[in-house]
């Protein structure tokens, strides 16, 4: 019994102003997996993330979640229905606290104590982010924006998370932990990551599978395994 | 000294009017970067719907029974109303044209602020229109200085709602999601904010406060003109922007600097000119502190 | 198609809804305590009657059934455009021009009037054209400029007895004076803030030209300015060069034909100058413009004073033929309407402001009932033109070209 796919998109096209950003990328994501798609700057990598998050707007293909169709529907509707994104930047809300930031993260949930509870947990997997609770999201360092980034997310109890370099900006050894996190949030919870990257050393370590993009299209699909040790990958990604 | 203390006085309260518009201004500048140049409107119009509900209280001698609660209820309803006419203006007039040019939503305020001002003005008359003479005659007089009723009513209900919409912004979900939105609208929908919802809800809040500003002005000089939004308009954009555009306390803060320096400057330099102190000091904020007291709240965002 | 046609006719429906509930109190509720339907009723359903229509010719179009009312109209229609097409463009400008020259003969003086009146403002139109048309500012104070030049003229042709041709180009330095003293604190804060900025510093003008008695009289305005007036030769006596006013309003009106004749070429060979260039970098993005080497603060100053500068013209023209001037005359209504030819007729298009003008100056005249209703219609044109056809009634045609629309 083959397994459904909890994201998938079929030929999908769209533009970045009026340039053709995605020229029909297809891809599938299956429950539970780590998926990276690698590529360079200007590959369409963020514009794939806004597109199935609905920022950008679609003009050919399908985008189905969980089998069912999500193109063309509003971006605010996909954090209740699971689908989440940490964007490019980070993107905190510079002058909300800390603690605000994280509270906006579960905007469209109801459940009080749940949210009290997620969010204790949070504090427990990111201590720094507790200590500076009250400060505002402006004034952490990249690092601590990209944990609080990323516990706003988890904040919407995601089934999809969707990941937007991760990586950029941070040193090495903050990159190693967010990675780190990254790997235990899906081995915990059994949340599926859909992981954009620049940085295709670290995202094919913790990938199982991975999509190659260039210029708005998807050139090879395959293994993380199998692409690190392509000789055409390690040439053009991973520096040899 | 007397004197000083009268224009204290006074500055405070003509601030508390200046604050409430201005709260209108900056929070829609906050979240979508436009002038509402209809914002003059909403408190005008706020003016009048305030005299008309009274007005007719008031021939139905409601007005002698119960003027506290005629006076409470009018303003309630005012506010609705001009919340109700400034959501409608934002789906109309500033909605379609969300992504296009600065200038083009820019010119849509000001053919909206003039329309609105002439549909004043054609159907309620070209001349002032009275407010019912009844209400807050009188007040405490220490020596030379006075402090009337109104005087009182003013700063009580500006520092009620100051307080309730500080409340509302600082201390609720929905405040915080305004604050987010105005500081990244992007982001804010991918977090599950509905921005046009929350768009609405600026202006609907912002034209509230204005209109409250209005029916007290009403009260305080004893009528309203179609054009009363005009200069006050300019006046609490100045406090504005001297706040920090998009920062709320610095809307307040600015309102009640401009207000004193109206009045001050009124009373110790020249009466004639006082339209022209706020101004000066706009310019001043905008060539030597620009992002203004408390720093600006907008979306610095580039997609 | 058809069902997004119901989307629109249910959001028109509550908007119609939502129209009367803001209408009614204003209407409705009267101070001796009752309560009326029926004004409110009327008004709303004269809106209902003239949207309806609006949209039914819409929504009709949209569905394309109007094709076959459209066919014998539409092939007529295309003939025309297509004859006139042929004709090169100097053909049209010299048939305009004739007729304006030869206008006083064929006229009365009211036509004349009015005329004089549209010319005053395709000047102002187009001075003001140079900073919202093709530097993209907008400046809502733009009739301090012409205060100023009214004002210079008429001062020192009281107070010295300067004639209208000497103190012509005073007006215009002074004006310009004034906008280099506006535009320098201004022109550095974001786009936005220019509005309002603009707007205070009119009213400013205005409050400063009504209180200052010493100067300017206050709202009592000065009186008994000179009109222009010109020497010509005379043979009467031998030759001897004769002075005479011109007070004859065709006189007048030939004056202003040259200022505005002048303000046209001007304006026109700014546009399709390097200046007018990088003027139009600046309005399509001022970032990328000042990335590219323009300097971005010294061409928008320049293209606020020049503007300053026609609008002095028009100013110090004013106050000759009126032989009066008050600062009535320069309130931030007149800005509007100038600001209203600009937007509807076309942004940085010479042909839609000069149609702009026309029909903002000629329609009022000719439906004199509906002069209640004046600005009411000015407010929603200019927002319904910025929802509908930003580009303006005749659009600019571009200096440049954009690689998309050359197909690359």
């Amino acid at each position: 019994m083959v397994e459904q796919p909890i994201l998938e998109l079929k030929n999908v096209s769209s533009n970045y102003g009026n340039i053709k950003a995605l020229k029909g990328i297809s891809l599938k994501v299956f429950p539970g997996e780590i998926v990276t798609i690698i590529g360079a700057n200007g590959a369409g990598k963020t514009t794939t993330l806004m597109t199935i998050c609905g920022i950008v707007p679609l003009r050919e293909g399908e985008i189905y979640y969980r089998g069912q169709p999500i193109h063309g529907r509003a971006a605010d509707t996909l954090p209740a229905l699971g689908l989440c994104q940490v964007p490019e930047g980070r993107r905190i809300f510079p002058r909300l606290a800390v603690e605000e930031n994280l509270e906006m993260g579960a905007f469209f949930r109801k459940d009080q104590d749940d949210i009290r509870k997620d969010m204790a947990y949070i504090y427990s997997l990111f201590p720094v982010l507790k200590e500076r609770r009250k400060q505002h999201g402006g004034t952490l360092s990249g690092g601590e924006q990209q944990m609080l980034a990323i516990g706003r997310a988890l904040m919407s109890r995601p089934k999809v998370l969707l990941l937007d370099e991760p990586s950029l900006g941070l040193a090495p050894i903050i990159v190693q932990k967010i990675f780190e996190i990254i790997d235990d949030i899906n081995k915990r919870n059994r949340t599926t990551i859909l992981l954009v990257e620049q940085n295709a050393n670290i995202a094919l370590q913790t990938a199982q599978r991975g999509y190659v993009l260039e210029t708005g299209s998807i050139v090879m699909e395959d293994d993380a395994e199998v692409l690190m040790n392509d000789p055409r990958i390690r040439k053009a990604y991973l520096g040899e | 000294m007397e004197f000083f203390l009268q224009q204290l006085i006074n500055g405070i309260t003509l601030g508390g009017i200046y604050a409430l518009i201005a709260l209108g201004y900056t929070m829609v500048y906050g979240i979508i970067q436009l002038i509402n140049f209809a914002h003059g409107e909403f408190f005008a119009a706020g003016g009048y719907m305030g005299v008309i509900l009274l007005s007719y209280l008031a021939a139905h001698g409601y007005m002698t029974t119960h003027p506290w609660l005629c006076l409470g209820g009018a303003l309630v309803l005012t506010m609705i109303y001009c919340a109700a006419l400034a959501m409608a203006v934002e789906k109309v007039a500033y909605k379609p044209l969300r992504y296009a040019s600065r200038l083009s939503v820019l010119l849509s305020a000001l053919g909206m602020s003039i329309f609105l001002q002439n549909g004043l003005m054609l159907t309620q008359g070209v001349y002032d229109k009275p407010y019912p003479s009844s209400l807050g005659q009188g007040g405490f007089e220490f020596g030379m200085i006075t402090l009337s009723y109104l005087q009182i009513l003013i700063v009580v209900v500006t520092v009620v709602l100051l307080v309730g919409l500080n409340a509302l912004v600082f201390k609720t979900r929905i405040g915080k999601a305004m604050r987010a939105t105005a500081q990244d609208k992007v982001m804010s929908s991918l977090v599950g904010i509905n921005s046009n919802k929350i768009i609405s809800l600026t202006f609907a809040l912002g034209a509230g406060l204005a209109a409250a500003a209005g029916v007290m002005v009403g009260l305080y000089y004893g009528s309203v003109r179609y054009d009363m939004g005009f200069i006050p308009g300019i006046k609490a954009f100045a406090a504005a922007v001297l706040g920090g555009i998009g920062n709320i306390t610095g809307a307040m803060l600015g309102g009640l600097i401009i207000g004193m320096v109206e009045i001050f400057g009124a009373g110790y330099i020249s009466g004639q000119y006082k339209d022209v102190f706020a101004f000066i000091i706009l310019i001043g904020v905008l060539y030597f502190m620009p992002t203004g007291i408390m720093g600006e709240n907008i979306d610095d965002t580039r997609v | 198609m058809i069902h997004e046609s119901k989307k629109i006719w249910k959001n028109y429906a509550i908007g119609l809804i939502w129209f009367f509930v803001l209408l009614w109190p204003l209407l409705g509720i009267h101070k001796d305590g009752s309560l009326t339907i029926g004004r409110a009723f009327s008004v709303w359903l004269y809106v209902l009657a003239g949207t309806f229509i609006c949209l039914s010719l819409y929504t009709l179009h949209k569905n394309d059934i109007l094709k076959w009312t459209g066919s014998p109209m539409a092939k007529a229609k295309d003939r025309v455009t297509a004859a006139a097409g042929a004709l090169p463009n100097w053909f049209w400008v010299l048939l305009i021009l004739t007729v304006a020259v030869l206008l006083p003969l064929f006229s009365h003086r009211y036509a004349q009037d009015v005329a004089i009146n549209v010319l005053i403002y395709i000047t102002l139109g187009l001075g003001l054209n140079i900073v919202v048309g093709l530097a993209g500012m907008l400046d809502l104070g733009y009739i301090a400029f012409y205060g100023v030049g009214a004002y210079t003229y008429a001062l020192l042709n009281l107070q010295y007895g300067m004639s209208f041709w000497v103190a012509l180009p005073f007006s215009a330095f002074f004006a310009c004076l004034a906008g280099c003293i506006i535009g320098y604190p201004t022109l550095r804060m974001r786009g936005d803030y220019l509005a309002i900025v603009t707007l205070g510093f009119g009213e400013i003008v205005r409050i400063i030209l009504n209180n200052w008695m010493e100067l300017t009289n206050g709202p009592n305005g000065l009186l008994g300015i000179k009109p222009p007036g010109i020497y010509y030769p005379s043979f009467a006596h031998g030759f001897s060069l004769e002075f005479l006013y011109l007070k004859k309003l065709y006189l007048l009106y030939y004056v202003i034909l040259f200022i505005c004749i002048f303000t046209i070429v001007a304006v026109y060979r700014l546009n399709f100058s390097r200046i007018g260039r990088a003027w139009e970098a600046i309005r399509e993005d001022e970032t990328v413009a000042e990335l590219m080497g323009v300097n971005t603060f010294r061409l928008k100053l320049l293209a606020y004073a020049m503007g300053a500068i026609f609008g002095g013209l028009a100013g110090a023209f004013f106050s000759a033929r009126m032989r009066f001037v008050s600062p009535e005359s320069f309130s931030f209504l007149e800005s509007a309407m100038v600001l209203s030819m600009v937007v509807l007729g076309g942004m940085a298009s010479i042909p839609g402001i000069i149609l702009g003008a026309f029909a903002l100056i000629v329609l009022p005249e000719v439906f004199r009932e509906v002069e209640l209703y004046r600005m009411l219609a000015f407010g929603a044109a200019m927002t319904l033109m910025m929802l509908f056809r930003p580009e303006g009634l005749i659009p600019a045609k571009r200096v440049g070209t954009r690689s998309e629309e050359r197909g690359g």
